[in-house]
């Protein structure tokens, strides 16, 4: 038996459980990464908690995105699922067309997202400009950063979409029949037949989204770098990071900023040990929050 | 000198893979194909200025059959520390970020160069004062100047001569006064020409630490003893202020937007070239940009302005520079010396590198080379980087992260989220310090 583990194992032990422990061992040293690593203790997690301003808004940043995107991905890209199983003509297009984003790579897509939400130059400011609308200053604003990294997430939401699609289609035929000779009208129809049935995708979808959402980087550091772009130099790319004033300073971005930016690989290591523990936490609280709303067919109660 | 680089792709996809990357930690002795005579060169310039150094080398590469050098252009320091670490780095290594030679000297990962300095007899004397600070960390030199960078006032004469006005500023009212006069704005109240963009954040100048700044109001970050003093320094609040004041008569949502508009700082359309911004703060570097992208435009350059309490100031500036070193590990470090001592201290090849990209010759022989083609414009910035008064930014254990905490607070005043500038700043100097302390807990960088 151990033998037929064994490649999983080793890949196991490679992939994850060396890197783990290491993360562990360092966030406890001074660790400059060209240096050896010095223990220092507890001073990583001290100045976490204590000492690091930044630590604060990157972390109310990351809240506020699984707090409040995350939900949102899911919801749209449940409801795109939706009008999609229920599309008559053009299915493949259309399935096609929701779908395509989700291909496009993060780095293109949020550089295509920077240049279109340009205040100045950019297709929407310019069309809103002819209407006599004053955009907003989109990617430049604190404010509205994070509604366009929103935006941007949601542009890309394809795959969930797909999964949601499918189980949706999924759905036996012969519940929606016996609910309607019940006299229940659509609405109620997705509240007592599609939703349970499909409810296991949904707790798929906020465990995978809420995960992503806490590892929320790429976008971030581009569309704070492409949006700052007039001091994109090679040695201050680091002070872009967050731009504009830490609006896009998602705790990821914070820990990168730490570790390969700022030489200090050991307390970016305490970063990312909080990290896991928080990560762990919020899927714990959900999975066992799923138990009264996830519906698993033929499952015993 | 800094440059844009393909960093931001390179680090996007190192930040998709950052926990696995996070531990990574053994360095493994890499495998290096190269032949024993070949020298592998890493630089930051790229384009038009790689060009140019590439063919400084060629002439040491024909004059010595004993190596054969491949020059490497685009590099960053992140690209530099992962060499570094995985033992794969290459013989010679520059970088831009003099801030950054306190790591470099302070762990080890570019070699101590003093035992070949006394074994050729170098004469670090050589060097000017501000070269020799950045290319070292606590007593141990383990990098040399490549050509310097000193920043002074850009001025398009074109605009000058239709607002009126006859010479350069010489203190910021005069600058912000001028700035006013040459501004020009549509009927919508959108801003068509900037005089001056003090903006924290826009383009080189305006780095938001404001390193290239505090020598013309000779404020300084750190005291004898480290501890930062932002606050106790009535230069800074002075320099804030002036800031402020003109970003609010501009409008910071107004500027904002004109800003998004504006053509990439190293590319043609810098909104200093096409006329777009009547006066620059901007490295001597710009010289050989608008000779090569734009050379009808119509400009002047000077001294930066000064604080008006300190006119005997003018002339100084902010300077840093290129440093060059040798990493750890590497096979061929003699050569690689032999290299390093011909870019950093031969006339001639400084001399014809300052001449292909016009930064400041680094050795005080070079800079009065009859080889240097002459262009008053350019002469101003040797001047610059030559005044007393001119400063650098600090070295400390933590690097740019000081300097990083500094730009978050100086965004955030612009933008009119400060209420009490005194306490934020006083907060933000006990920051600094708390962040130097975790530097160096448990040694910091030896």
């Amino acid at each position: 038996m151990l033998l037929l583990m064994s490649p999983w194992l080793a890949g196991f032990s490679i992939f994850f459980g060396y890197p783990l422990v290491m993360t562990g061992y360092l966030s406890f040293t001074h660790y400059d990464l060209l240096s050896p690593a010095k223990w220092i203790g507890w001073a990583n997690y001290s100045y976490l908690l204590h000492g690091d301003p930044q630590v604060w808004p990157a972390v109310v940043n990351s809240l506020e995105w699984i707090g409040i995107v995350v939900p949102l991905q899911v919801l749209f890209a449940f409801g795109v699922a939706l009008m999609l199983a229920r599309a008559r003509l053009g299915l493949g297009f259309f399935r096609t067309v929701f779908y395509l984003p989700a291909l496009a790579p993060p780095v293109a897509a949020t550089l295509g997202f920077v240049y279109l939400l340009n205040p100045a130059t950019g297709p929407i400011n310019t069309v809103l400009d002819h209407l006599g609308i004053q955009g907003p200053l989109w990617f430049q604003s604190p404010g509205w950063a994070k509604p366009s990294l929103a935006l941007l997430s949601l542009w890309g939401v394809g795959n969930t979409m797909i999964i949601f699609l499918a189980a949706i289609l999924d759905v036996p035929r012969h519940l929606y029949e016996s609910a309607e000779l019940d006299g229940a009208g659509p609405l109620r129809r997705l509240r007592w037949v599609t939703l349970p049935t499909v409810s296991p995708v949904v707790l798929f979808a906020a465990v995978f989204g809420v995960i992503q959402g806490l590892q929320y980087f790429t976008q971030a550091y581009v569309a704070a770098n492409i949006a700052a772009g007039q001091a994109s130099q090679a040695g201050d790319t680091i002070n872009n990071l967050g731009y504009p004033q830490d609006a896009t300073l998602f705790y990821p971005v914070l820990l990168y900023q730490h570790g390969f930016v700022n030489f200090n690989m050991g307390y970016a290591s305490a970063l990312a040990m909080l990290l896991l523990a928080v990560a762990f936490a919020v899927v714990l609280v959900i999975l066992l929050n799923s138990r009264r709303w996830v519906h698993y067919a033929g499952a015993v109660r | 000198m800094r440059r844009v680089t393909g960093s931001l792709l390179a680090a996007a996809a190192v930040g998709a893979a950052l926990t696995a990357a996070i531990t990574m930690g053994s360095a493994h002795a890499g495998a290096r194909s190269a032949k024993a005579d070949k020298l592998v060169v890493w630089v930051g310039w790229s384009k038009r200025e790689l060009s140019v150094f590439k063919s400084v080398v060629s002439e040491y590469d024909a004059k010595h059959p004993e190596v054969q050098i491949k020059v490497v252009g685009s590099i960053n320091d992140t690209k530099i520390t992962n060499a570094i670490r995985s033992g794969n780095a290459p013989d010679v290594v520059s970088s831009f970020t003099s801030a950054n030679v306190g790591v470099y000297c302070g762990t080890g990962a570019w070699v101590d160069l003093s035992p070949y300095l006394k074994k050729d007899h170098v004469d670090l004397s050589q060097f000017p004062k501000t070269s020799l600070y950045y290319t070292q960390y606590k007593g141990k030199r383990c990098a040399l100047p490549l050509l310097a960078d000193s920043y002074g006032l850009y001025y398009n004469k074109a605009l000058f001569r239709k607002a009126g006005i006859t010479k350069p500023p010489k203190t910021f009212t005069e600058l912000a006064a001028d700035a006013k006069k040459l501004t020009q704005r549509a009927k919508s109240g959108k801003l068509k020409v900037m005089g001056f963009d003090p903006f924290w954040g826009f383009y080189s100048g305006n780095f938001a630490d404001m390193t290239n700044y505090a020598p013309l109001f000779a404020a300084t970050y750190l005291d004898g003893k480290g501890k930062a003093i932002l606050a106790s320094r009535f230069a800074w609040s002075k320099l804030l202020r002036w800031q402020k004041k003109l970003i609010d008569y501009y409008g910071y949502d107004k500027v904002v937007r004109f800003q998004a508009g504006l053509g990439d700082e190293f590319s043609p359309s810098n909104a200093f070239e096409v006329g777009k911004i009547a006066m620059l703060m901007d490295g001597e570097w710009r010289v050989a940009f608008i000779a090569a992208e734009h050379p009808k435009l119509s400009y002047g350059t000077a001294p930066m302005p000064v604080d008006d309490a300190h006119p005997n100031l003018y002339g100084a500036g902010s300077v840093n520079g290129t440093i060059i070193g040798i990493p750890k590990g590497g096979k061929h470090a003699d050569e690689a010396w032999a290299l390093v001592k011909y870019l950093t201290t031969n006339d001639h090849a400084l001399a014809k590198f300052s001449n292909g990209i016009r930064n400041v010759p680094s050795t005080r022989t070079s800079a009065k080379s009859p080889e240097l083609k002459p262009d008053p414009r350019f002469q101003t910035f040797i001047r610059i980087f030559n005044n007393p008064n001119s400063a650098t930014a600090p070295i400390t254990a933590a690097g740019n992260a000081n300097l990083t905490l500094v730009g978050r607070f100086t965004v955030k005043w612009q933008a009119g989220k400060v209420k009490n500038l005194h306490d934020g700043l006083k907060k933000l100097d006990r920051q600094i310090d708390a962040q130097n302390a975790q530097a160096s807990a448990g040694g910091g960088p030896p």
